[in-house]
């Protein structure tokens, strides 16, 4: 059995094995969302906090259900507010919660980092539900437990993730667990979305073995180059304010020049399937016919994403499995 | 004023090429012999046995944060915390609050650090009134108050204009122009170096880029100007190849570096420490060869601290929305000795100018060496104390420290100021 998992706090930090138990434990918590009674007593008496720095309605509410059906507490904390502006730092935040004896604490926060720091002072297990630009885990391990689903491995699959590249943490995540589990991904955006060296960067972290690490990750500012023969075209979510940091002129011309149409789709495969992370924003990354159409498995994503999430939980609270 | 004999150690003065085993007396706060076999009866004496004497440090870059946040530091604790790290001068920056960007304010440092100050302090008055950058601070009455230079650092004056005319207006005064180089558009509110680390990260990246344009803008408005620019931090292989070709053009530019500059690295980042967080961010791994190559060659003329105290519930927050600072007055000749000279990639003349004679020729003053008939200003200290850097320990009011529990060798045994002993380590040099 791989090492135990303490934290959770970036696709970074765990093995190709503990990636493998995580989407294993979740393909056998998956059958009990779709009970007519969808509650187990696994977690009862676990106390599980959602500490929710930023907005969020879909990565909450799946943590909140996953903890649910499981039978554990769970509290959500909406701070919405940074320490800073609140008047309490993050140490005392933490310290406070900590106080209260829970068992995890899963965190969103819009600075990168935050959850490193909690991890530090809490002896609860700490679950990154994202931090800044820096990484998403749960949703790179939903994606490709979503994958799975469609395809039979990740192991030499193309995937194309599309847009802003620069401010994504799903990007982050998708990119090392895809490349750590044998994928080949290609990113696309306008140079002023990705950072310089990317590739070279999250390769170095996602792979060790140098010959694999030169395939699992390349960049490119072509769509229909992204595109070609992919098996995977997942789409990111632009912001709209990056129009006015001069990021790309209009988001006419970014759908243009990168937004997905059903006649862009033709450079990929014909089974390919068309993923993104939510919140969708129609007609400027992805056409609505796209977005609705045969390919999408853009509620899937969701959907695997409570049994995902029950995985986790279940795992960092040391619940039963197959070692004890 | 006191009168001190300083005996046996060995004497290090780079401005007159002196380097001996011998005693130094010092009479009346000034340096008034240097010789052997010196002594009198109910004169103050220290036995230097193996102890380097050399002139007093001088640290032209520091954040003393009086008057407006005593909580931080005060003129008083930022000299005790300088004293303890060997240095006998400091120069403070203006960005107080109120910022020192009038003759009263500066007044206020130069009385207040006459009445508290265990060392020498002379404050750096702001280039423009409360270095918002838009108008010329009061800089001659500033001078006449006692101001050594002026700068708006931490911010840079981003109006180029505005950065002629105050290079013009300086002349007369035979001040430096210190600026913190740093493009603000290009820099966009980042908050560690850009490059690898900041990608792995998720943390936005302050380009190198941002330090280089600025410190390309300022050499050449020097150059129009006859000014005297001192860059100070200069963090990038770029900014120094600047400077390197500046100097060549003989052009008056100077710069400092920091010892958490030549020494760290952006990958101290890793943690999310907010302790690793400052402005300028520490570099690659290239930039910090390229610091000690031109620490080597001499296109780096001093080292400063930029010591930038900050209380601990302000480092206590997310790493985007911690303040950018370190405090370093009490480990940077440490960390000198240890990442320069005991690395042999400087001899022991060369580090103790990098302190000394060079930051005092940079703010114009006759310090910095022991020659007869200067300041009693006299600093003493180990080559090869090994020892672990505790910062709560420090003389400082703030420990954001990213230095605490490092193994350091070399260290201050004394610090003598006019003559009388402001500091004395317990072990290198016990009473009695």
């Amino acid at each position: 059995m791989p090492p135990k998992i303490k934290h959770l706090l970036g696709i970074q930090d765990l093995s190709v094995e503990q990636i493998r138990l995580i989407l294993e434990t979740a393909e056998s918590f998956r059958e009990i969302s779709t009970r007519p009674i969808k509650k187990v007593p696994t977690l009862r008496g676990k106390t599980i906090i959602n500490l929710f720095f930023e907005a969020s309605t879909r990565t909450r509410t799946s943590f909140e259900i996953a903890a649910k059906r499981l039978s554990a507490d769970a509290i959500n904390i909406s701070a919405s507010t940074s320490s800073v502006v609140k008047g309490e730092t993050l140490h005392d935040t933490a310290q406070n919660l900590q106080a209260m004896a829970p068992d995890v604490i899963v965190i969103r926060h819009s600075c990168s980092g935050t959850p490193h720091q909690l991890a530090r002072i809490c002896s609860a297990a700490v679950v990154n539900a994202g931090d800044g630009a820096h990484e998403h885990p749960t949703q790179a391990l939903l994606d490709g437990f979503t994958i799975l689903d469609h395809k039979e491995t990740l192991q030499g699959l193309k995937v194309a993730i599309v847009g802003d590249i620069a401010h994504s943490r799903v990007a982050r995540s998708d990119c090392l667990l895809l490349g750590k589990m044998g994928a080949h991904v290609t990113v696309c955006g306008p140079p002023t979305l990705i950072p310089p060296h990317f590739d070279k960067t999250l390769r170095l972290v996602g792979q060790t073995n140098a010959s694999v690490a030169q395939q699992s990750l390349r960049v490119t500012y072509d769509m229909n180059e992204a595109l070609e023969d992919a098996d995977v075209v997942m789409m990111l979510r632009i912001q709209l304010e990056r129009q006015s940091e001069a990021f790309f002129p209009s988001i006419r011309e970014y759908f243009r020049l990168y937004g997905l149409s059903a006649e862009r789709m033709k450079a990929a495969k014909p089974d390919a399937i068309i993923m993104h992370p939510g919140p969708i924003n129609r007609g400027v990354e992805i056409a609505s016919d796209v977005a609705d159409g045969p390919y999408s498995v853009i509620l899937d994503q969701v959907t695997s994403g409570v049994a995902v999430r029950m995985a986790v939980l279940f795992l960092l609270t040391g619940g039963k499995d197959e070692s004890d | 004023m006191s009168s001190l004999l300083i005996k046996n150690g060995r004497i290090i003065d780079p401005a007159s090429s002196l380097d001996q085993v011998g005693d130094l007396l010092i009479e009346d706060g000034q340096v008034s012999r240097i010789g052997r076999g010196m002594g009198a009866p109910g004169l103050e004496t220290i036995d230097a046995t193996g102890l380097i004497v050399a002139p007093g440090l001088i640290d032209i870059h520091v954040h003393l944060r009086e008057p407006g946040r005593e909580d931080e530091e005060t003129i008083e604790t930022g000299s005790q915390a300088a004293a303890a790290g060997g240095f006998t001068t400091i120069c403070c920056m203006p960005n107080t609050d109120p910022i020192n960007d009038s003759p009263t304010v500066t007044t206020y440092v130069v009385k207040e650090a006459e009445k508290r100050a265990v060392t020498r302090v002379f404050p750096i008055g702001a280039i423009t009134l409360g270095s918002a950058g838009e108008r010329l601070a009061e800089i001659g009455e500033m001078v006449e108050a006692g101001a050594v230079g002026i700068s708006d650092d931490g911010k840079p004056v981003m109006d180029g204009q505005l950065m002629r005319r105050a290079m013009e207006y300086s002349l007369p005064f035979k001040i430096p122009v210190i600026e913190h180089c740093e493009d603000l558009n290009l820099a966009a509110h980042g908050s560690m170096n850009e490059g690898y680390y900041s990608t792995i990260l998720g943390l936005k990246g302050i380009s190198r880029t941002a330090e280089d344009t600025m410190a390309s803008r300022d050499i050449i408005l020097a150059e129009l100007t006859g000014a005297h620019i001192h860059i100070a931090h200069l963090s990038t292989r770029g900014a120094l190849d600047l400077v390197r070709a500046a100097k060549q053009r003989r052009i008056h530019v100077t710069c400092e570096v920091t010892p958490h500059h030549f020494t760290l690295t952006d990958a101290a980042c890793c943690d999310y420490d907010t302790n690793t967080k400052m402005n300028p961010p520490l570099r690659t791994d290239d930039d910090v060869q390229a610091l000690l190559e031109g620490i080597a060659d001499g296109t780096i003329d001093c080292i400063a601290t930029d010591h930038a105290p900050h209380n601990l519930n302000e480092k206590m927050l997310e790493f985007d929305h911690a303040p950018f600072g370190i405090t370093g007055l009490e480990t940077a000749l440490s960390l000198a000795l240890t990442g320069l000279y005991h690395t042999g990639k400087l001899d022991l003349k060369r580090l103790v100018e990098l302190f000394t004679v060079n930051p005092a020729r940079i703010i114009n003053r006759p310090l910095g060496t022991l020659r007869v008939g200067t300041a009693g200003d006299v600093t003493l200290f180990s080559l090869d104390s090994q020892w672990v850097y505790d910062v709560n320990q420090t003389k400082s009011r703030s420990r954001n420290c990213p230095f605490h529990g490092m193994n350091l060798k070399g260290r201050v045994a004394g610090t003598i100021v006019a003559g009388r002993i402001v500091y004395r380590n317990a072990v290198l040099l016990p009473v009695g």
